[in-house]
């Protein structure tokens, strides 16, 4: 598989108010890859995002995904396979429950009634989320809202997950239920985070952005070793990298915690690490 | 000022219900034909924003006593006339359902008053010719205030025609007027001056906002007339329904003595089913001595006249308080055994 | 007037009643929709003078409120709150209608007063029955009721829609207040100059928040149209609680029930 399934060549968006958001950015994504996009807060990673699946519309340069460019047309046809999940959960719920919710993208495309069903049964399958089927959204917890997000997106059956800061405002044990989750998940993965941790266990590509441009673009582990890098791009070594007299010793190999490995498959994020 | 499903009569309610239904119908309309799928989202968190903003109290200067936005102006200002009267009635769907902010029935008059009148009334006629394009801070801060003040005014006033129309509460138009009015200038004056100021804060932070508001609803010149004829249908269901009214009960006092001396009667508003109902009761009467003093005259009045407390049958009034004292009774029974039945689930 | 505060607290409990479940939670929301309002209807045609013949209906209601489980203390906690209303606008019914009505014994009793009482009552049962309504059935599940009941889709939305972002919305204007209230000292901060801005940042935040909502809905196929699920097709069980609850109710409002009953007793008595 190295046809490339997301290309972009030469990117570049300024805002209204003049601030260039992202400069001259050119990427190209393989198919089953799961990259990384970190960098300061205002470097980029959200106006970038906001191309992948078309609710920007590039003003210089091109994005293709799979074979088709994004323009104005083909903007339904890319969300169909782009699944983004916002940052805030409570964007993205806005039916009144959560079947409802998943259902909503599935209907809009125009899909017979017991097809519906069985989308929805098979996202919230999919993300462990049945028991919430017919909660209203306000009623979940950050948690649950993120799972609930995630089956919405998965109801609609996308080739590339784009995620916005997917671990923000979680527990420590949802964090973790969540990165076991997304581990498990076949599809390409484009994940902007501050959360490098994650970034450790989900992906084996990162790349750093710094004022709406691409500082490095490789292996986590080599960019994740390049000190001066991180400290420039305002970010931090993992925790578990940094030397700490315990965790040093165990590195970052650790095995998921105990009791957090609930449905979750344990080969695929060893595999992820295996080719870092 | 929310009118109260105890205070109105099924007629008032009844038509106000059927003209703010009208209202909502023909706004869905003109919302569904505008085409921009952005306001469906936007109406709907700006509903929410009003019970947020509600949240947040300020100190009225001078009182000391706290005050919160009404915002029916701001939605109009924000949204336009159509998307806003849908905004503001589902605010007060909201608060009639959950707050006891009115009620069911009464909904139809507060979609009247709080609704119809300042984005059909106020925004059009006030707002748009003061604040014109939207170009100047200070014409946009005094049509705000204007707008606020007459929405408020025309509310209250409605408030009162509507219950002193129903005639359940023995307050006198004018001096419910005298005691409405003027609390609501100045309600409407304070509401007027917050939403200047937060339609200028709006205005000098993001611009767009306002702009894009003003130009996907043209409102100012050519829907003028159709706000005229529309009022002007509205004014006429109302007159209609009040002469009606007035022609019954001229006026509260006038109305309970012709009750007392059961010389006139108000025809109820179901007269018609009540009538044959009457007179099928009439027939099948339950109890010897059930009948009642003026049916053998005013058979399509028994109804109403029953339920009246004769004053002359003192026989009537005791058997009226032993039959409500035996029932109140049935009530609190009732209430304990569920009560009971609760604990023990 | 209860606080804002207090109301979203009831909101939850109120939501929390709703999905409980009875043989009123079950009944189809459209069949319930309209027996309200045929209540309501009734309760608000009597005379301005009647209390007795009302009774009948306090009767129905409790029976409603005790099937649907809906414990007595919330229900009185609400109608508490809203009764000084009533009071306020009842109280001048005495001072205006001085009419003798009622002769018991050396006692006249005007009319204003036998009218207030009347209005404590309506303001009671209209209140409670709404009540009644919201908490056995619940905000989303009345609004699709009455999209089928012929409500405009738009307006359906709308509300569904305001429902759904009424709690995120509220808890962001709480922090807010919070915030200001603990930086403000003796009252300052408090007034309309601070309060101006703050609305306005919230404004904003909640315009910024619509556009990502918009976004999110565009980002799986929304086209203008939100479809909401519809409810199940009416039974043959369902019209018959309808008939019958319309039936009782229309008897209730038709026949003087309590007078009967006095009528009845004081004959036996005599």
């Amino acid at each position: 598989m190295n046809h490339s399934l997301v290309e972009i060549q030469d990117l570049t968006h300024t805002y209204p108010d003049g601030t260039e958001a992202v400069h001259r950015v050119s990427l190209r994504i393989r198919n089953g890859e799961s990259v990384a996009v970190v960098g300061a807060n205002g470097a980029g990673k959200s106006t970038l995002l906001l191309h992948l699946n078309g609710s920007l519309i590039p003003q210089n340069g091109t994005i293709r995904v799979g074979d088709v460019h994004i323009t104005k047309a083909t903007l339904s046809d890319i969300r169909r396979t782009v699944g983004m999940i916002f940052q805030d959960p409570d964007d993205q719920l806005f039916m009144p429950t959560v079947a409802e919710d998943v259902a909503f993208g599935p209907i809009s495309l125009g899909l017979a009634p017991e097809e519906v069903e069985r989308r929805v049964t098979a996202a919230l399958h999919q993300v462990h989320a049945t028991h919430l089927r017919d909660r209203p959204p306000y009623k979940l917890s950050g948690g649950e809202k993120r799972l609930a997000a995630i089956a919405t997106v998965l109801a609609m059956t996308p080739d590339i997950l784009v995620m916005d800061e997917p671990s923000s405002n979680l527990d420590p044990r949802a964090r973790r239920a969540l990165i076991e989750l997304l581990a498990g998940f076949r599809q390409t993965k484009i994940i902007a985070t501050h959360d490098l941790d994650l970034v450790l266990d989900l992906c084996e590509r990162t790349v750093v952005l710094r004022e709406g441009r691409i500082m490095a673009d490789g292996p986590t582990s080599d960019i994740f070793a390049a000190d001066r890098l991180l400290a420039e791009s305002h970010l931090e070594k993992p925790l578990r990298l940094q030397a700490c007299p315990v965790c040093s010793r165990r590195g970052p190999m650790t095995a998921p915690l105990p009791g957090f490995g609930r449905n979750s498959n344990p080969d695929e994020p060893e595999g992820n690490r295996a080719r870092q | 000022m929310h009118m109260a499903d105890a205070l109105l009569s099924p007629a008032i309610g009844g038509t106000f219900w059927a003209a703010s239904a009208g209202a909502i119908a023909w706004c869905a309309k003109k919302v569904q034909q505008g085409l921009d799928d952005r306001n469906v989202p936007l109406m709907g968190v700006l509903g929410a924003f009003i019970f947020a903003a509600q949240m947040i109290n300020f100190t009225i200067p001078g009182t000391g006593s706290s005050g919160h936005i009404g915002g029916g102006i701001l939605l109009a200002i924000l949204l336009g006339p159509y998307a806003a009267l849908l905004t503001i009635a589902s605010v007060l769907v909201v608060q009639a359902l959950f707050f006891a902010d009115g009620g069911l029935l009464a909904l139809g008059c507060n979609i009247f008053n709080m609704g119809f009148l300042p984005c059909f009334l106020a925004y059009p006629l006030l707002y748009k010719p003061i604040a014109g394009s939207g170009k100047s801070r200070r014409r946009i801060a005094i049509g705000a205030i204007f707008a606020a003040i007459a929405g408020m005014q025309l509310g209250a006033f409605g408030v009162v025609c509507e219950t002193v129309l129903s005639g359940i509460s023995a307050l006198p138009m004018h001096t419910f007027l005298w005691a409405m009015l003027p609390i609501h200038l100045a309600i409407g004056l304070i509401e007027g001056l917050i939403t200047a100021s937060v339609v200028t804060f709006v205005w000098q932070a993001r611009p767009e906002i306002l702009d894009c508001a003003a130009g996907a609803h043209p409102q100012s010149s050519a829907p003028i007339t159709k706000v005229l004829i529309c009022l002007a249908v509205a004014a006429a269901l109302i007159s209609g329904v009040c002469s009606w009214f007035a022609s019954k009960a001229p006026d509260g006092l006038e109305w309970s003595i012709a009750r007392v001396t059961g010389q006139k009667e108000l025809a109820a508003p179901l007269a018609g089913i009540h009538g044959s109902l009457a007179g099928l009761q009439e027939k099948t009467a339950l109890l010897p001595g059930y009948g009642f003093r003026n049916s053998g005259q005013e058979p399509a009045v028994h109804l109403e006249g029953q339920s009246a407390w004769p004053a002359v049958d003192p026989g009537a009034t005791v058997a009226g308080l032993v039959g409500g004292g035996l029932t109140f009774l049935l009530i609190i029974w009732l209430a304990l055994v569920f009560r009971k039945r609760r604990r023990a689930a | 007037m209860p606080t804002i505060e207090s109301a979203f607290f009831e909101l939850h409990r109120l939501d929390h009643l709703a999905a409980q479940d009875s043989v009123i939670h079950r009944l189809d929301a459209r069949i319930k929709v309209l027996i309200i309002v045929a209540f309501l209807v009734c309760v608000i045609s009597f005379d301005k003078y009647e209390i007795a013949a009302m009774l009948p209906f306090a009767l129905f209601l409790i029976v409603v409120l005790g099937l649907g489980g809906i414990p007595s203390g919330f229900v009185i906690n609400k109608l508490i709150l809203v009764i000084p209303l009533a009071v306020l606008i009842g109280l001048f019914n005495p001072i205006y209608d001085q009419q003798p009505l009622m002769q018991l014994g050396a006692v006249t009793i005007s009319g204003g007063w036998i009218s207030l009482f009347s209005l404590l009552l309506r303001f009671c049962l209209t209140v409670g029955a709404v009540l009644a309504l919201i908490a056995t059935t619940g905000f989303n599940t009345v609004c699709m009721a009455l999209e089928q009941l012929g409500m405009p889709a738009v307006f359906a939305v709308q509300l569904l829609l305001l429902y759904r972002y009424l709690f995120v919305l509220v808890e962001e204007g709480q922090r807010l207040d919070r915030a200001r209230k603990l930086r403000s000292f003796q009252g300052r901060g408090l007034g309309m100059r601070a309060f101006a801005p703050l609305i306005g940042n919230l404004l904003l935040r909640t315009l910024d928040r619509s556009q990502r909502i918009h976004l999110a809905m565009r980002c799986r196929g929304f086209d203008g149209a939100i479809r909401t699920c519809r409810l199940r097709r009416l039974n043959s069980r369902d019209v018959l609680v309808l008939v019958v609850a319309g039936g009782v109710l229309f008897a209730m409002r038709v026949f003087d029930g309590p007078s009967l009953l006095g009528r009845f007793v004081t004959g036996l008595l005599a």
